[in-house]
């Protein structure tokens, strides 16, 4: 097992920084997952782990060793493509023997770890099929097998399941954790999907426009946003605006722009300080009929309700703001739209995130 | 009309306007000259004629066409070596080393020889070839003892001439299938610890072979039928096969006789690439 650092790292192409003075502690053994829209500079972090890119500042080191001046192909990191990326004109074991091949070892021992390694990723008596005759998700199967049978030190995986389809994807989701587990490498993926990365990750890292915005295990973030790119990537938010009217002990005490008032974590505010508060929709009740806004009490009327099994999505209309909000099937309230409604939280729903 | 009636008139009405044509100008013709290969008698002689092997057997009685057909296999072979050995590293640059604009522009001087007229060409290297050619000048610019360099009616002379006319194709076919090649292959050739020239080896060469093969196939096919660089640069010492055929129809007037090793040249083709085949196929490159 290893660990991977990466220290002030630094990428521009032209006048845009695809990494900007990133640095990151990959820990021994953790899956850790890198989130955020394209470019946001994930896929950058993730390569230049690799070694496919040159950095303009900064270093990756690997067990402590500054790793900058070693080629690719000298690494021994274990990389898992978009596309997968298997060669077409080899059959499943030569892909996944491919990496044992260049390093000459003998038939014999190739062999033995092949096979080892299919069985793990569970897709023994298919090796001599062609990349071509299989489905997305033995492909899948193949390429995890291939970058994880020279046993490197570190895994990327560069959007690993973005090709599945949503079924298969949350399977081999299990799978990945698993094989991940059993092996113990430590490893670095890259999505854009925030439920994947949620599902898969140890910790994970937001990221935008070249920066690190909050980093965490993925309840923490999602629970604990720190500012409104974050709160608003990983999960669905809804911001509401105001300034805050009194602070007392670790309550503050805020005048919402939609009316009425929200107790919050006082969070370092002061009295007549601006405040964003990122409350999740989950996190809101609904009640028939509008009542006057009150503490951590909103009314509205319903412009949308999104049937979806388990839940229902309704969209709310308070004064010229949109909220969104999620009830559980398991109440027997339905609202249709134009009902008016009034929304309420709890304070500790209150999270106090930056502008 | 149903869908699936729909769809095969349209097959039909797409391919039928080539398939007409190839009809009228190949295969008619093709037909009327094999039929003219079984005649005693040129079709041009007033003559009524009678049907015999004899064109064919001639192939095998006449002591020089067996070494003609040699030297003609080996022309199409050296050509086709040397076409791959500019064509190919030209190729890899161009699909995958160069990018933007500068490869259009190179791309453009490669296809350029195709738009000028060929018997130009051909002539104009006699120029360069020549004894006090451009190259003989250049040559004794540099160094004014050595001796006089004459490579005009030469075997090479023969093969410059036909490298520099089949040369596009094989870039062509090359860059087509290695362009086809995702780089992501390459970089995770790499990430498995291979370095440039194994991931060239293992992975970039064999999945460009495709290319290779149709580029020597549009080359090979041509040249060892070839007549024209073969008379004009390499007079009497280029003799070939199709120069031989040529002769037949236009200096001797025996057509029966050059439609008859016209065929001859088409079955030894094709029994090279039935040789060839399944070589080619068991090393996966046509699966």
């Amino acid at each position: 097992m290893s660990q991977v650092e990466v220290v002030g790292c630094t990428k521009r192409y032209g006048a845009i920084a695809a990494l900007d003075n990133v640095s990151l502690k990959f820990v021994e053994g953790e899956l850790f997952g890198l989130l955020g829209p394209s470019g946001s500079g994930k896929t950058t972090l993730l390569r230049a782990v690799a070694g496919f890119i040159d950095l303009d500042h900064g270093q990756v080191l690997l067990d402590g060793e500054d790793i900058g001046p070693i080629p690719v192909h000298k690494r021994d990191i274990g990389m898992v493509f978009q596309n997968y990326a298997l060669f077409p004109h080899m059959t499943v074991f030569d892909n996944v023997a491919f990496g044992l091949s260049v390093r000459k070892m003998p038939a014999g021992e190739i062999k033995s770890r092949v096979d080892e390694i299919l069985g793990l990723v569970r897709l023994g008596g298919l090796q001599e099929r062609k990349p071509k005759q299989l489905s997305g998700g033995q492909q899948q199967r193949v390429a995890l097998a291939r970058a994880l049978v020279t046993r490197p030190k570190v895994l990327l995986l560069d959007e690993p399941l973005g090709a599945l389809d949503k079924h298969l994807r949350e399977e081999m989701q299990v799978e990945l954790r698993r094989i991940q587990r059993e092996v113990g490498i430590t490893t670095i993926f890259v999505t854009h999907d925030q439920e994947e990365a949620m599902t898969l990750s140890d910790r994970i890292a937001i990221m935008n426009q070249g920066r690190i915005e909050q980093l965490g295990p993925p309840l923490d973030v999602y629970e604990h946003p720190i500012n409104r790119f974050a709160a608003g990537f990983l999960g669905v938010a809804n911001f509401l605006e105001g300034r805050v009217v009194s602070v007392s002990g670790n309550e503050a005490r805020i005048d919402l722009k939609l009316g009425g008032q929200a107790v919050a974590p006082a969070d370092g505010y002061r009295a007549g300080d601006s405040a964003v508060l990122a409350v999740r929709p989950e996190k809101i009740g609904v009640d028939a009929g509008g009542r006057s806004a009150g503490v951590n009490q909103l009314s509205g009327k319903v412009i949308g309700a999104v049937f979806s099994g388990s839940s229902t999505t309704y969209r709310v209309q308070v004064d010229d703001q949109v909220i969104s909000v999620f009830q559980q099937n398991s109440t027997p309230r339905r609202f249709q739209p134009d009902d008016p409604v009034t929304l309420h939280w709890s304070p500790e729903h209150n999270v106090p995130v930056a502008p | 009309m149903s869908p699936r009636q729909r769809q095969k008139w349209a097959i039909f009405g797409l391919t039928g306007p080539a398939y007409a044509w190839l009809a009228v100008t190949i295969f008619l013709p093709l037909s009327a000259m094999l039929y003219c290969s079984v005649l005693d008698v040129s079709p041009l002689v007033p003559r009524p004629a009678s049907f015999t092997l004899a064109n064919y057997a001639a192939f095998f009685q006449k002591s020089f066409y067996l070494p003609l057909t040699w030297w003609s296999i080996l022309l199409g072979f050296w050509t086709t070596l040397f076409c791959f050995l500019v064509g190919y590293p030209a190729a890899y640059a161009l699909a995958k080393r160069v990018k933007g604009r500068w490869r259009e522009a190179l791309f453009l001087l490669i296809v350029l020889p195709f738009w000028s007229n060929a018997l130009v060409r051909i002539f104009s290297w006699t120029m360069v070839l020549r004894q006090g050619g451009f190259l003989d000048m250049a040559l004794h610019s540099v160094f004014p003892d050595a001796p006089a360099f004459n490579l005009l009616f030469t075997y090479p002379a023969v093969v410059i001439g036909l490298v520099h006319s089949y040369l596009p194709y094989m870039i062509l076919t090359c860059y087509v299938s290695l362009q086809a090649i995702d780089d992501s292959l390459m970089e995770a050739a790499r990430s498995l610890g291979a370095e440039n020239t194994t991931v060239f080896r293992r992975v970039v060469f064999p999945l460009s072979l495709p290319g290779v093969i149709s580029g020597a196939v549009l080359i090979f096919v041509p040249v060892i039928g070839s007549f024209m660089e073969p008379r004009i640069l390499g007079g009497a010492k280029g003799a070939t096969l199709g120069m031989n055929i040529e002769e037949q129809f236009t200096v001797t007037a025996n057509w029966p006789l050059g439609a008859a090793l016209s065929f001859t040249m088409l079955a030894i083709v094709l029994v090279i690439f039935a040789v060839l085949y399944p070589i080619l196929k068991r090393r996966g490159v046509w699966a």
